[in-house]
């Protein structure tokens, strides 16, 4: 089963600290030693950002910062594990980085699972 | 809260078991001793957490407890060996044999590649390496190994204890291998992760949910091999080969649940994503080749993997390239099943006369009953109008083959032109 874990959090929350850097750094390494990290990325800020949206039927194309939004993915992993209950395990563990080494932060790591992940030959 | 605890520990054992497990080893070098202590503190944590809540390092938290069951081990061995001394006053006063637990430090990669090596040492029959491998690198369960291949819980049971007073026996270096000894120990555990995948990839009944996963665990342990030994050409060409074959797991069933041979599959059916990761990786294969580390058979069934994922049809494949790698396979893994292959590849590239020249020198006395043999010759023949030749040959394989299906449609080549 692939899940994507995604960390949310309010863009005015400033840059990490050095410490929680280095042990997500330390997390990951170790994630993708055991073969459970596929690929993980933070996200450059919304103003690096552009959005392309459908509405009323027309295209527009926006560039951020989006300020407005009230939190929005700064990073992601992708890690392959036997259940749901390991996903979450590992969303705890990252909250629990931020938590420990980002006093006052507030966020959450939103885990979902990818489609079509957990079926084998014999269903798709 | 309790469910909840429960299922953390659960999780946790999964993600955890390897490195608390292959710590341990390095310090009471004994592996049946180090998955018992390993065991005890996560029935610990089954005890405790529920009421104490999970702890902020859960696997910092079992290692703690680990550790300290495993100094109550040696305290009672050397209390017993005290009496015994009493006893046996000629055996002289003894060394304190407790491990120096706290002055260790973490060397989690060392001690993982420690147990791979362990799990898959000569010493082991295939299966037992196999066995021993899913459960202490995995962390599955006896039962879930016995379920992915289809034989009895206790059958593994035993294989898995058999193999720990073999290792008991054989002793466990605190040194990792080098030089040759070291490569060699690294393709065992790619052979086993081979044939884990293949355990899975092979399996066609549609009940059995549980051996595609076998796919991804042999994928996982792929990956964690790669990591462990990046410097290892052919350890990026086994999770290139595991990749690239996954990834047309989704186009290997047909409506009807029967196995769709690679010719006969719908190539926008496979799994492009795993298709680019597979073919990444044997770039990475590729570049280290090109620095001189030679390669093996799996960077070779990589790159042959890769030729059938790049083309968009079997007619449009670079079969004169496949021919060449099987040329190449040929040499560093010998075997009558590579070599039909290899015909298979001549005949596609080079017509079926150049087909027969390579399936004439395969030695048929060892592969009496492989019906892929009688069936690709019967295949060449036809092609070139040697129908009655050809039809004799479907005979044979249709005698061979014990798949239903195959039986039917090889007769009924058999009686057409």
């Amino acid at each position: 089963m692939r899940f994507m874990i995604m960390v949310k959090m309010r863009e005015d929350a400033g840059a990490p600290p050095p410490a929680l850097i280095d042990a997500m750094g330390q997390q990951m390494a170790e994630l993708f030693q055991s073969g459970v990290m596929v690929d993980a990325g933070g996200l450059c800020e919304s103003s690096a950002s552009t959005e392309v949206r459908v509405h009323d039927g027309e295209l527009s194309v926006t560039d951020g910062p989006f300020t407005e939004a009230k939190e929005l993915v700064g990073g992601y992993s992708i890690v392959e594990v036997h259940s749901r209950e390991e996903a979450v395990e590992l969303g705890r563990r990252v909250m629990h980085l931020h938590k420990t080494y980002w006093p006052g932060w507030e966020g959450a790591a939103e885990v979902r699972q990818i489609a079509g992940s957990d079926e084998g030959p014999s269903s798709a | 809260m309790t469910a909840d605890a429960h299922a953390v520990v659960a999780a946790t054992w999964r993600l955890e078991s390897a490195r608390i497990v292959a710590g341990l080893l390095r310090m009471v070098r004994d592996v049946a001793l180090a998955e018992d202590l390993a065991q005890e503190a996560f029935a610990a944590a089954l005890e405790q957490w529920p009421t104490s809540g999970v702890p902020d390092n859960p696997r910092g938290w079992l290692m703690t407890v680990a550790k300290r069951r495993a100094v109550d081990h040696f305290r009672r061995l050397e209390r017993l060996r005290s009496k015994q001394e009493e006893l046996y006053w000629s055996l002289g006063p003894g060394q304190s044999q407790i491990p120096d637990f706290e002055g260790l430090v973490d060397h989690i990669e060392d001690d993982v590649l420690r147990l791979m090596f362990i799990s898959c040492h000569p010493a082991l029959s295939r299966e037992a390496q196999v066995a021993l491998t899913l459960r202490l690198l995995g962390g599955l369960t006896t039962e879930e190994i016995a379920r992915s291949f289809l034989v009895k819980p206790a059958t593994v049971g035993q294989r898995i204890s058999r193999a720990k007073r073999v290792l008991a026996e054989v002793g466990v270096p605190l040194d990792l291998p080098t030089g040759e000894e070291r490569k060699a120990r690294l393709s065992a555990v790619m052979e086993v992760v081979y044939l884990v995948f293949n355990e899975g990839y092979t399996a066609t009944s549609g009940d059995d949910w549980l051996r595609p996963a076998l796919c991804d665990e042999a994928r996982r342990l792929a990956r964690m091999l790669v990591s462990l030994a990046p410097e290892e050409p052919e350890a990026h060409g086994l999770q290139a080969l595991l990749d690239l074959q996954a990834s047309r797991l989704p186009a290997r069933l047909g409506d009807d649940g029967e196995p769709v041979l690679l010719a006969d599959q719908d190539r926008r059916r496979w799994d492009h994503r795993l298709v680019r990761r597979g073919l990444e990786a044997l770039d990475r294969a590729d570049r280290l080749a090109a620095r001189g580390t030679p390669i093996g058979p799996f960077v070779l069934q990589a790159e042959i993997a890769a030729c059938h994922a790049r083309s968009p049809s079997v007619e449009r494949t670079d079969w004169p390239r496949i021919a060449q790698l099987y040329d190449g396979l040929v040499h560093v893994m010998p075997s009558p099943v590579v070599e039909v292959n290899r015909a298979v590849a001549h005949g596609m590239a080079f017509g079926p006369e150049a087909g027969l020249v390579v399936l004439d020198k395969v030695d048929t006395d060892s592969v009496k009953t492989y019906h892929l043999l009688p069936s690709v010759r019967g295949d060449l023949l036809a092609r070139l109008g040697r129908t009655e030749e050809a039809r004799e040959q479907f005979r044979l394989a249709a005698s061979l083959t014990r798949n239903q299906r195959e039986k039917r449609l090889l007769l009924a080549r058999a009686s057409s032109g």
